[in-house]
C-alpha cells in the first residue's frame, strides 16, 4: 500500500499507541490491590468473605485510570 | 486509496476482521448511510432478545412458585437474593428501597453481556451508546436524590472534614472532578472490557483459518471464551456494585 495521510495522522496514531501503555499501570495497580487482598485472605480466611465486594470496588477504582488512557487513545484514533 | 484499499480486501476476503461484530448495520436493507433515529438495526434485535431473555427468566422461571425450586426458578432466586444481599451490606436498609432499579441494571446488563458471547451475536454492551445512557441514568438518579434527601448538605461530600483544614480546598477541588468524571468510567470500563474481550476472540478466530497453526489458535479460542464467561459476569457485578457506591454516597454523604 502506497504511504499517504499526513504527518498530523501519524503523530496521532502513535500518541494513541503512546497512550495506551498508561493502562500497564492500570494492570499494575489492579495486580497489587488483589494481591494484597489474597494475601491478607491467607493470613485470615474467616475475614475474606466479608472483603470481596471492598476488593472489586479497589479494583474499580485502580481501573478507572486505566480507562482514562485508554480513552485517551480512542479520542486520538477517531475523534482527532 | 478507495480502489486500493478494495483490492486489499479482496486478498484477505477469507481473513474475519476482529471489529467488524461491532458494525451497526440495518436489518432490512439499505447500506450503512440509511441509519436514522428509528431504523431498526442489529443492535436493536440483541437488544430485544436481551429483554426477552430477562423475562423468560424472571417471570416464566418464578412462575411455578415451587417449594423445592426447578433450574430456572433457582437461578433466578439466587440472582435476586445475591444482589439484594448486595444491596443491603453496601446501603444498609434504607437503600433497599432502590433494589429493583439496581436488579434491573444487574440483570439487564449481565444478560446483554452473555447473550453478546453468543456466535455471530451482536454484544449491544460493548457500545459506548448503550453503556453511557446506563452511567447517565445512574448519574443523574444519584445527584438528584443525593440533593432531595439531603438538601444542600448533600455537598459535604466534597468537603472532606477529617483532613486538616488547609487541604480541604484541594481535596474538595479532586472530590467534585472524581464526582463528574464518574460517568466516564463507570461506562468505559463496561464497553471498554466487553470490546476488547470479544475482539480477542475473533483475532484469535482470524488465526484458526492459517492451517498449520490453527490447532493452537482453537485451543487459545477456547481458554479465552472461558477467561470471557468470567469477565461478562465480572464486570456485570462490577457495574452494579459501583452503583451501589454511589447510592450509598447519596445516602450517607458524610465521609
Amino acid at each position: 500500500m502506497a504511504i499517504e495521510g499526513d504527518l498530523a495522522q501519524m503523530g496521532a496514531f502513535l500518541g494513541a499507541g503512546l497512550a495506551s501503555i498508561g493502562m500497564g499501570g492500570a494492570a499494575i495497580g489492579v495486580g497489587n490491590v488483589v494481591g494484597n487482598y489474597l494475601s491478607g485472605a491467607l493470613r485470615n480466611p474467616a475475614a475474606a468473605a466479608g472483603q470481596t465486594a471492598t476488593m472489586f470496588i479497589g479494583i474499580a477504582f485502580a481501573e478507572a485510570l486505566g480507562i482514562f488512557s485508554f480513552l485517551v487513545a480512542l479520542l486520538l484514533m477517531f475523534a482527532v | 486509496m478507495a480502489i486500493e484499499s478494495d483490492a486489499v480486501e479482496q486478498e484477505l476476503e477469507l481473513a474475519i476482521h476482529p471489529m467488524d461484530q461491532f458494525v451497526i448495520k440495518p436489518l432490512f436493507g439499505g447500506g450503512h448511510g440509511d441509519i436514522g433515529m428509528f431504523t431498526i438495526t442489529n443492535a436493536t434485535l440483541w437488544l430485544g432478545i436481551t429483554v426477552l431473555c430477562v423475562i423468560a427468566l424472571m417471570v416464566l422461571g418464578t412462575r411455578g412458585r415451587a417449594i423445592v425450586p426447578s433450574r430456572s426458578q433457582s437461578m433466578a432466586e439466587v440472582l435476586y437474593g445475591f444482589i439484594h444481599k448486595m444491596v443491603e451490606d453496601i446501603t444498609g436498609k434504607d437503600g433497599l428501597k432502590y433494589f429493583p432499579y439496581i436488579f434491573t441494571l444487574f440483570i439487564f446488563i449481565l444478560v446483554a453481556n452473555v447473550v453478546g458471547l453468543l456466535p455471530a451475536s451482536f454484544t449491544t454492551t460493548s457500545h459506548i451508546a448503550v453503556t453511557a445512557t446506563l452511567a447517565m441514568i445512574v448519574f443523574l438518579v444519584v445527584t438528584i436524590l443525593g440533593f432531595v434527601k439531603n438538601g444542600a448538605s448533600f455537598l459535604s461530600l466534597f468537603w472532606v472534614s477529617a483532613a486538616p483544614l488547609p487541604l480541604r480546598p484541594i481535596l474538595a477541588l479532586i472530590e467534585v472532578i472524581s464526582y463528574f468524571v464518574r460517568p466516564v468510567s463507570h461506562s468505559i470500563r463496561l464497553a471498554g472490557n466487553m470490546m476488547a474481550g470479544h475482539a480477542v476472540v475473533k483475532v484469535f478466530a482470524g488465526f484458526a483459518v492459517v492451517t498449520f497453526i490453527s490447532p493452537a489458535a482453537i485451543g487459545a479460542i477456547v481458554a479465552i471464551y472461558a477467561l470471557e464467561s468470567l469477565v461478562v459476569c465480572i464486570q456485570a457485578y462490577v457495574f452494579t456494585i459501583l452503583t451501589c457506591v454511589y447510592l450509598k454516597d447519596a445516602l450517607h454523604p458524610s465521609h
